[in-house]
């Protein structure tokens, strides 16, 4: 990893022949891609652009790119963007370097030989999913509405170009939406069931970074200060949970992000606490706030208080920058819900971060949970 | 009283219990494909062992053990590993999933299918965890 002001200037050290930039047109638009490719001409590596990454990306967004990719060859493949754009970019790599995988099947388990083509930077332009330090690969399948929680170790990029320059023009509302996205990721790696010494200190730091600079990167995003350090909270977030794995909230906020197209941070930072409510009903011993709501200097006396105290904290955070709290107030019906619950249960019920908890519910408690969340009716279950 | 694993009773033990699960009944209401699993030796289980069921819907058609592995059926999925890593997933000092990724157990067959039902591959464990068991090792 590189971080800090000037780290694109990273690019114009590496060795190689030719760099495709994946990308969205966006973002392409906006000039962002501008001093990456001048970088990579002082390092002499010729780069064409990729920007066809929709958000959500689905698995023939995945294949076009990689058929694109075939043909530039390229040596070097470069994720300019947000989540999707990192995501796409590395599920293209992997066909890339291995045209016979169907993208849907991307694994953990299998082993797919990369760098045998390409190696892999991500330089990210949200704050953020995290995916420029991690191997997930999370894409959409439009035909289903479900999203797909794929990955493979060795897609994780090889290097992390974090630039402050990058994200310093990110409106309020995605600071705000990826803001909480590094929040839930932390919170989550910190008591998810795979949490280990090494994922702890890291999620323990993002959570902190996140309380103190989210508030100020959302009011000022000319705030360099806070923009750096929601950057690296991003990428901190995303190595402890990395190595720990989400959770239901981010089971319960892929179902609702692929049937209401809600931004992926938006949502899952909407469940955060409603999932920590659930989780402290569960059996005893088995959830940590306590450490987490101590570390953070928030009422601690026990692992309930701790719990009663990170909901506040979160809720108040999320008030603070314009975040909804519950459907509703993120333009959700109640007939809307209705029509899709089922639908959406399943899918949380099946999703790859639900079973990562510390409390693993079944469909009905699903159900309660999304119907909870719609007005802000505690968890009593 | 601990049954015996691997063997026929103890899978059909584990049949019985998965078709009373609601929870593997709902994670698994699409799932189709017959599941092999290979038990390599360890302890004193001198050869490897076969445990084969065949899974359809949420539900356990028929389970028995296989002497024979080198000529038997075919599976859509199978999972294989030594005694002792079974027993490390089983007695819950190993979590399957990372079983899998860290090629304890091999898993093969169709990821695809896989990686949209790792619930019911979950719920498939943890019956396995219910069944009082006495291991050969």
């Amino acid at each position: 990893m590189t971080f800090g002001e000037g780290a694109l200037d990273t690019l114009t050290q590496i060795n190689g022949k030719k760099a495709v930039i994946v990308t969205d047109a966006v973002l392409q638009q906006l000039g962002l891609l501008v001093p990456v490719q001048a970088a990579l001409s002082l390092a002499g590596i010729e780069s064409v652009v990729y920007s066809q990454v929709e958000p959500e990306p689905s698995i023939a967004c995945v294949q076009n790119g990689a058929k694109a990719m075939m043909e530039e060859k390229p040596d070097w493949i470069i994720a300019v963007g947000g989540g999707s754009v990192m995501d796409a970019a590395k599920a293209m790599w992997v066909l890339y370097e291995n045209p016979e995988v169907d993208p849907s099947a991307i694994n953990p388990i299998e082993t797919y030989f990369l760098r045998q083509k390409a190696r892999f930077i991500a330089i990210p332009t949200t704050s953020g999913t995290g995916s420029e330090a991690t191997w997930a690969i999370v894409l959409t399948d439009p035909t289903e509405k479900r999203k797909l929680g794929l990955g493979n170790r060795s897609a994780l990029p090889d290097i992390a170009i974090l630039d402050p320059d990058m994200v310093r023009n990110m409106p309020p509302r995605i600071t705000a939406d990826t803001g909480m996205d590094v929040l839930t990721h932390a919170v989550e790696g910190y008591t998810s069931a795979w949490r280990n010494d090494f994922s702890d200190g890291l999620c323990l730091k993002a959570v902190e970074l996140v309380f103190e600079f989210l508030p100020r990167a959302y009011r000022r995003g000319e705030d360099v200060e806070a923009r750096t350090h929601m950057q690296n909270a991003a990428t901190i977030a995303g190595l402890g949970f990395g190595n720990s794995m989400a959770a239901l909230a981010h089971g319960l906020g892929h179902a609702l992000g692929a049937d209401f197209y809600i931004p992926h941070g938006r949502a899952v930072g909407l469940f955060l606490p409603y999932t920590i409510e659930y989780a402290i009903r569960g059996e005893p011993d088995t959830t940590r706030y306590r450490p987490l709501a101590r570390y953070l200097g928030l009422a601690s006396e026990t692992e309930q208080a701790a719990a009663r105290s990170l909901v506040s904290a979160i809720r108040e955070l999320s008030l603070e920058i314009g975040q909804p709290l519950t459907l509703t107030q993120a333009g959700i019906a109640r007939t809307d819900l209705d029509r899709v619950i089922e639908h959406m249960a399943v899918n949380a019920l099946m999703d790859t971060q639900t079973i990562m908890g510390s409390r693993v519910p079944e469909i009905d408690d699903i159900r309660q949970l999304f119907i909870a969340a719609m007005d802000g009716t505690p968890v009593n279950f | 009283m601990p049954i015996s694993f691997p063997s026929d009773l103890w899978i059909k033990t584990m049949m019985n219990d998965l078709n009373s699960s609601s929870a593997y009944f709902e994670s698994a209401k699409t799932w189709e494909g017959d599941f092999l699993f290979v038990v390599e030796p360890g302890g004193t289980l001198q050869s490897a062992a076969g445990l084969y069921m065949d899974l359809y819907h949420g539900k356990c058609l028929q389970a028995f053990a296989i002497d024979d592995l080198k000529n038997s059926i075919i599976p859509a999925y199978r999972l294989s590993g030594p005694v002792a890593n079974w027993k490390k997933v089983m007695t819950k000092k190993m979590d399957p999933i990372q079983a899998m990724m860290t090629g304890n157990l091999k898993l093969s067959g169709n990821m695809a299918i896989i990686m949209r039902n790792v619930r019911a591959a979950k719920e498939l464990v943890e019956s396995c965890t219910r069944i009082e068991t006495e291991f050969p090792i």
